[in-house]
């Protein structure tokens, strides 16, 4: 008896494996019979809202997705934008979201390592990583799990990325209750290549080999993508434990050098490698995408462990593996390559004509499926959706009974700068190795990561945003924000936007209130994308993470490239020069205390409605801050954020006494200033706390100010003061606000270790 | 040899697996006018007749067993070692520097960081020898400003030996404050001061007897440009190389 027959499909059998029992019945309309248990096994997976993308690939289709730069878009391993001078990047992120809840460490480490084989599939070499996290409040005796998740899943991250020679040069880091029982863990990747090196994973030529490279197959990660990814936490999290893969860098960084080398030399026609749902995904991808079809010998795909079944052969997520389309007369050469690097490289199948995915045991047919079906005909779910309850049309109305004013505004600015959010990130960055690979301009720190493109004059930037407290209380606004906010970061560095990768985070879709949030965020992203002419060139979804049926925050982060075309323009947030006068460019009048950190941290409150971006103004905005930038007049520019004018005046002066940049001696003495907030009808606590989009705090030599003034002609602009000192004075209409030395504002923004000891 | 007539001097970076700052070494020679940089891989005993070798950092084998301790049995390490004999110039940098200590071209070892964790940190580094082959164009007292990068670097050697070392100057490299001070102050290898990893005597780089071989824990191939985040303090250990290899070649 074949091990096939000790596992029988059925609905229960279906249902087990997350199918509904209607699924099972189109399976067995398109088998025109009952499935094989293999079968059936590889529909659960490749139909898995991971793989899919059942609930969102209606709403996707909003996106832009093309453009004059952009030379491929969704569909591929991850997108690839033209950036000047023969020069292309590929870009991506993706979700690790419930590995990372289950097993923090590893769970990191692979969603790094499954990151970085989308970009190097596709010929180019991983240039950056940047991270995007989410946890529970860190602060406080009963958040001891939540510090460990941070701890483990930065330690995972710096464990991966740095064995790779990956620099890490970005990311963000937010904490929220909402995220305790459900951790965002989203790695962003972007690689270096010739625009005319690009290589799609596409199979090709009935009769070519099909080639797997690298580690050998166990049984870790089986179902990672159906049972982890397509599901809500409950009380079994534990169980789930053994669905988290476990990393190997080592075997990956071989990966990068021979796959590149195996690419650059056209020695293979395509390449795909294997993430979630393993050697089905990628097998039935590839043959789906050249009209081809695949016969897959599971029998010899080097094992881990000898007893395993071909189902869990054909699923399971064994990390740091590529499968390969090799022309039978290029096969020496492909294992010259591979044995140099000390990779395993085993002939498993070749390409045929019949478009069909069929899976052989021992030459036993056990599965035979049209590619076609299984990764582009899954079911297309779309879930009638409703408004949640909890949403308000009206912003909070701010009394001084419902919201009375911080008696102390130095105070409230030093528990702004000592709140996790808000606070230097320091602790988590120094563990990952960002100067790697002699290009790093920007260190982490700052609105957006720099990096040169060696032998050109070029830059390219990067970053990744999204305030998921402004996505609660309006998902379309926050999203949109989101963007505008991604984009203002790029500009505040004088990088021009020129393309999204996103990873949109949101509860279980199945439900018709968090399905509406997520059309709304996709709308918001997409309007907010168009205007600034960033398409979105890949990302991912990840739907489900919820914990005992309570979802996150519509968390829809975003990932943009920026490029600029002479990298030694380019601009950060740190204060430069006793005198130069510091400029609020944007509206001077507008700040919000819904959704702000004053809110939360000062108020213990997170409500009302976020205000809406004009993407008109911010448009003028941005590109004020690049000509500035480019032309040298803007000498410092930084975004208003979390924590509003203040919390961004005292980090410009914090920053001006860091490293960064380049450096020949240590970092100079920190600079201070005193500015002055104009009248406004603004509370003035609300004026120096409040969050609004659109503003950017800039300095400029005190003779440029005329010309700054004259650049920016169609914006508001407010001269607030200038830079001096050693201490931040700020005062609102005319009385003093509130005065600190820099050393102690930068104390408190230094503070995160402490808690996390 | 020939007439010292202006050959390019040729800087053998020996790629093990896991090695990742091959190409920032390659790429760091290339801005040294007059150097060239010639690739060894780990699996050869071929030399291709470098004036001096470099081994550059990363991770070889993962770092899975002890850093250093697989890569120092690679074929390309016999004959390293034979070129050190020989007095040849080898330079490791951060696993490096592991791998030599490991091969034992190098005293001492080098342990997990104190703070038990990976360190990315710009760090003082104060010259405390200028008159090797790795730092004749530094002065002595000079504080250089490098990134250092690693999980490793917190260096340990017995006592009688580093006296000695103490005496024949073969602690080249200590880090320090920014104004020079403070080096040698953690002592007892604790955390903080100057020392991003509880190194004793702040130890951040050495030289063996001969002063043929030295090894440091920061990382200068990526502190040799102007306009990027590492600056330019990284130079010196390249141009001495590139001195020395010139200097021996007129003494012959």
């Amino acid at each position: 008896m074949s091990a096939t027959e000790q596992r029988h499909a059925s609905v229960e059998a279906a249902v087990k494996l997350g199918l509904t029992p209607d699924e099972y019945a189109h399976i067995c309309h398109i088998q025109e019979r009952e499935p094989t248990y293999v079968e059936l096994a590889i529909y659960s997976l490749m139909w898995s809202e991971h793989c899919s993308y059942k609930h969102s690939r209606p709403i996707l289709s909003r996106f832009p997705t093309s453009g004059p730069r952009i030379l491929q878009g969704p569909g591929e391993n991850a997108g690839i934008i033209d950036v000047g001078d023969g020069w292309a990047v590929a870009m991506k992120v993706e979700s690790h979201n419930h590995p990372s809840a289950v097993e923090p460490f590893q769970g990191a480490a692979t969603g790094v390592g499954g990151i970085v084989r989308d970009i190097f599939t596709m010929g180019a070499r991983p240039c950056v990583s940047l991270d995007s996290l989410r946890f529970g409040e860190i602060d406080g005796d009963a958040n001891a799990r939540q510090r460990f998740l941070f701890d483990g899943v930065v330690g995972g991250i710096g464990f991966y990325g740095n064995c790779l020679g990956i620099p890490t040069v970005g990311g963000e880091v937010y904490f929220e209750d909402t995220y305790a029982g459900n951790c965002l863990v989203n790695a962003m990747s972007a690689g270096l290549m010739r625009a005319d090196q690009i290589v799609r994973a596409i199979a090709s030529g009935p009769g070519n080999h099909v080639v797997l490279i690298g580690s050998k197959t166990g049984r870790d990660g089986i179902g990672g993508a159906s049972v982890l990814a397509s599901q809500e936490f409950d009380e079994t999290l534990e169980e789930k434990r053994p669905s988290v893969q476990v990393g190997d860098p080592f075997t990956e960084k071989k990966l990068i050098e021979a796959c590149l080398e195996l690419l650059h030399r056209h020695l293979v026609v395509s390449m795909q490698d294997l993430g979630a749902a393993g050697l089905t995904s990628s097998s039935s991808e590839m043959a789906s995408k050249g009209h081809v079809g695949l016969d897959i010998h599971a029998d010899r795909v080097p094992l881990r462990e000898a007893d395993m079944e071909p189902w869990e052969i054909m699923i399971s997520e064994s990390q740091e593996r590529m499968l390969s389309i090799v022309d039978p007369a290029r096969l020496a050469d492909v294992r010259e390559v591979c044995e140099r690097w000390d990779l395993d490289c085993t002939v498993i199948g070749e390409v045929t004509d019949s478009k069909m995915l069929r899976i052989y045991w021992h030459d036993e047919r056990v599965a035979d499926i049209p590619a076609r079906r299984l990764a582009d005909e899954s079911p297309v779910i779309r879930t009638p959706s409703f408004k949640p309850a909890y949403l308000v049309d009206e912003p909070v109305a701010v009394t001084d009974s419902s919201y009375p004013p911080a008696a102390d505004a130095g105070a409230a600015l030093l528990e702004l700068l000592a709140t996790p959010n808000i606070a230097s990130k320091r602790w988590a960055y120094e563990q990952y190795d960002y100067i790697v690979q002699a290009n790093t301009v920007q260190i982490p720190g700052s609105d957006a990561a720099v990096l040169r493109v060696k032998g050109t004059p070029r830059g390219i930037a990067f970053v990744n945003d999204c305030n998921g407290r402004h996505c609660y209380l309006d998902p379309y606004r926050g999203a949109k924000a989101a963007v505008a906010e991604a984009a203002r970061n790029l500009s505040c560095t004088g990088a021009l936007p020129v393309a999204v990768t996103d990873c949109l985070n949101f509860g279980n879709p199945e439900k018709g209130d968090i399905y509406w949030t997520f059309e709304q965020a996709v709308e918001g992203m997409a309007e907010a994308c168009e205007a600034f002419d960033t398409p979105v060139v890949s990302g991912n979804v990840s739907f489900y993470n919820e914990s005992f049926g309570n979802a996150i925050y519509p968390t829809p982060m975003v990932g943009m490239l920026g490029v600029m075309d002479d990298v030694t323009r380019h601009c950060d947030a740190r204060f430069k020069a006793e005198g130069d006068v510091v400029v609020l460019l944007g509206p001077p009048d507008c700040a919000w205390l819904d959704g702000s950190e004053y809110q939360k941290v000062h108020f213990g409150r997170v409500e009302g409605r976020v205000p809406d971006v004009d993407l008109a103004l911010e448009i003028e905005l941005q590109r004020v801050l690049r000509e500035g930038i480019a032309t040298g007049l803007i000498r410092s520019a930084h975004d208003c954020a979390e924590g509003g004018l203040a919390v961004a005046l005292a980090e410009c002066c914090i920053a001006s006494g860091t490293e960064g940049g380049a450096l020949t001696a240590a970092p100079p003495p920190a600079l201070g200033a005193a500015l002055t907030l104009p009248a406004s009808a603004l509370r003035a606590d609300i004026a120096l706390f409040g969050e609004a989009p659109s503003r950017v705090v800039v300095t400029c030599a005190p003779a440029d100010a005329p010309a700054l003034a004259a650049l920016a002609a169609k914006l508001p602009l407010t001269t607030l003061g200038s830079v001096g000192g050693d201490r931040l004075r700020l005062s609102v209409d005319g009385a003093a606000a509130l005065e600190l030395p820099v050393a102690e504002l930068h104390a408190a923004y230094e503070s995160l270790p402490e808690r996390l000891a | 040899m020939t007439a010292a007539g202006p050959h390019p001097v040729r800087i053998g970076i020996c790629v093990f697996p896991g090695i990742n700052t091959d190409h920032d070494t390659w790429h760091a020679v290339t801005t040294f006018a007059g150097a060239e940089p010639v690739w060894l891989w780990h699996k050869d005993t071929e030399l291709h007749d470098v004036d001096a070798v470099i081994i550059p950092g990363g991770f070889s084998y993962g770092d899975y067993l002890r850093c250093g301790a697989i890569a120092r049995f690679s074929p390309i390490m016999a004959s390293i070692a034979d070129f050190a004999a020989g007095g040849g110039f080898v330079m490791g940098i951060c696993n490096g520097f592991q791998i030599l200590t490991e091969a034992h071209l190098l005293p001492g070892a080098l342990i997990r960081n104190i703070g038990l964790k990976f360190v990315c940190r710009y760090v003082n580094l104060r010259v405390e020898n200028a008159g090797t082959p790795f730092t004749q164009t530094a002065e002595p007292g000079d504080v250089l400003r490098i990134v250092v990068k690693h999980n490793e670097g917190n260096y340990r050697v017995d006592p009688v030996t580093l006296a000695r070392m103490r005496d024949n100057g073969q602690i080249v490299l200590r880090y320090c404050a920014a104004d020079g001070s403070e080096a040698g102050a953690t002592t007892n290898g604790t955390i903080g001061g100057s020392s991003p990893n509880g190194s004793l005597d702040d130890i951040a780089g050495v030289c063996n007897e001969d002063f043929n071989v030295f090894g440091l824990m920061p990382h200068p191939e990526n502190s040799v440009e102007a306009g990027l985040a590492g600056g330019t303090d990284g130079r010196v250990f390249f141009s001495s190389i590139v001195d020395s290899v010139r200097d021996r070649v007129l003494l012959r």
